[in-house]
């Protein structure tokens, strides 16, 4: 569904230039939820707005088997949009505006536990309802691909627990392929079928751990017993 | 009182807030009161030449005589519709040339310098200017208004773009959106804030435009009968035309901010 072959990228400043990516492959097969881990500063955002189109490589090629949507750190609903508008957004941006794809964004929020607020603005919900919303208004526009930046990284530690069962748990359902970036072991483990462990930079890929424990949800597989091995085995692989 | 259950210890704040509201409001009608009064008393005590400081008597008998002869709606008329128009132009036409400079690095790079330059440049230099290449007319006067306004009206809606959320401008490049679309649905209500602002600052200058351009050029309005009041010594005209100029500049302000408050509701 999303593969890098050899992709290899270079920013450039006045300072210089600097290698943020080099050599890298690895693919992401379709329905597959895949987090990418590496030490800050190692160019994963990079990676991100790679997969996305939105920089193409310096060389290499990325090839994506279908549209994607983008999640970002902060959920960037706009405040002066109602819920219900905020969703339709992707829909008036991408120009396919329908009632068809409106209904069935629609019905996507209201499966999703957010019929009663969809009158409401941003700033009336809580910031785990907030992100919620940002994932529904993600999906709206019906990508097969979505691109995950930290999108939990702005919550505090209970709402993100819990908004990392209820992202996974949408995601899984609705059958989509995710990329997720992070710099948090326990959540790529927790949500991912695999790992994409990345070395500083300029950042090549470490290791690929397939992550099959735990039945469903994040939750369980944070009570696993193999849930802190890997943990382990990833945080040597760093080097924190 | 909305609600009857409230503690005494609340309903004491209540009333000690409403108090402090009531001294304040008191307090700014007697220094008015007060001010009027000491400046009326020395005038007729001759502890001041009410031929060289006028007093507010004297400033009442002035609106009156003015009001009698037909030219006081007259004056403020054509000092508001200057004021006004000059306001709109110089909003209207910042705020598109704020959206160019947003939408091209380069265009704005090349431009800043200019705007830089124009923004200290003290408009009333280009008086003379003004009069030889546009005439002595009303247009005369909206242009130096529109002058005076505009720079300000760019710099600020500039500034409003440039600051809108950058995780918000990411989102909407990841969902592929053109700089129009971005324009449209991010940037303009993005910043709409922003523009409530330019619009109170916008109004002070567009009067300091439109009574500057009374000064160099003008047959009527407020501002000439300040200019023509100092050139034959009527003092009591420049005072009243001054003191006409309060109540209106203050006018237009309330406005803006009753509109604001409209708005944010």
């Amino acid at each position: 569904m999303l593969t890098f072959d050899n992709i290899s990228y270079t920013y450039h400043t006045k300072e210089g230039e600097t290698t943020a990516v080099k050599d890298l492959s690895f693919n992401v097969a379709k329905g597959q939820f895949v987090s990418v881990i590496g030490p800050s500063g190692c160019g994963k955002t990079t990676i991100l707005s790679l997969a996305a189109g939105l920089l193409s490589p310096s060389s290499g090629k990325v090839e994506r088997g279908g549209e994607f949507a983008y999640m970002l750190q902060r959920d960037a609903l706009f405040p002066w949009r109602t819920v219900e508008q905020n969703i339709f957004l992707p829909l008036e941006v991408k120009k396919c505006n329908t009632p068809q794809m409106r209904e069935k964004a629609l019905a996507l929020a209201e499966k999703y536990g957010l019929k009663d607020f969809l009158k409401k603005t941003p700033s009336q919900l809580s910031g785990g309802m907030r992100q919620r919303v940002a994932l529904i208004r993600t999906l709206a526009a019906e990508p097969e691909i979505l691109m995950l930046d930290e999108p939990f990284s702005a919550l505090d530690y209970q709402t993100r627990l819990e908004v990392c069962d209820d992202v996974q748990s949408i995601i899984k359902s609705e059958k989509k392929t995710a990329l997720l970036i992070t710099h948090d072991i326990s959540e790529a483990i927790a949500l991912s079928d695999k790992v994409v462990v990345l070395s500083t930079r300029p950042a090549r890929v470490i290791s690929e751990h397939i992550i099959d424990f735990g039945e469903g949800s994040p939750k369980k597989r944070r009570e696993c017993g193999e849930f802190s091995a890997m943990f382990e085995v990833l945080r040597k692989e760093l080097g924190i | 009182m909305k609600n009857l259950n409230y503690s005494r210890e609340h309903i004491a704040y209540l009333k000690k807030q409403r108090n402090k509201k009531i001294i304040v409001n008191v307090s700014r009608v007697l220094v008015l009161v007060l001010i009027l009064g000491i400046w009326e008393l020395c005038a007729q005590l001759k502890v001041i030449d009410p031929f060289i400081t006028s007093s507010p008597s004297r400033v009442a008998v002035t609106i009156a005589e003015l009001y009698n002869n037909g030219t006081l709606f007259y004056h403020i008329g054509i000092t508001l519709a200057e004021t006004f128009a000059g306001f709109i132009i110089a909003v209207v036409l910042g705020y598109g040339i704020a959206v160019i400079l947003w939408a091209s690095d380069t265009v704005h790079k090349v431009i800043e310098p200019y705007i830089v330059v124009l923004n200290s440049l003290p408009k009333i230099a280009l008086g003379p200017l003004i009069i030889i290449w546009i005439g002595t007319g009303y247009d005369a006067i909206i242009f130096m208004t529109v002058l005076v306004a505009i720079i300000v009206c760019i710099m600020n809606m500039l500034a409003g773009f440039i600051a809108v959320d950058k995780t918000k401008l990411l989102l909407m490049k990841s969902m592929g959106a053109s700089k129009a679309v971005t324009l449209r649905k991010l940037i303009i209500p993005a910043s709409f804030p922003v523009l409530i602002n330019t619009l109170k600052v916008a109004v002070g200058l567009a009067w300091i435009g439109s009574i500057m351009g009374e000064y160099i050029v003008s047959k009527a309005g407020l501002g000439y009968l300040i200019v023509y009041g100092g050139q034959v010594f009527k003092l009591d005209l420049v005072m009243t035309a001054t003191f006409i100029l309060c109540v209106l500049a203050g006018g237009m302000y309330g406005i803006v901010t009753f509109i604001e408050k409209k708005i944010n509701k």
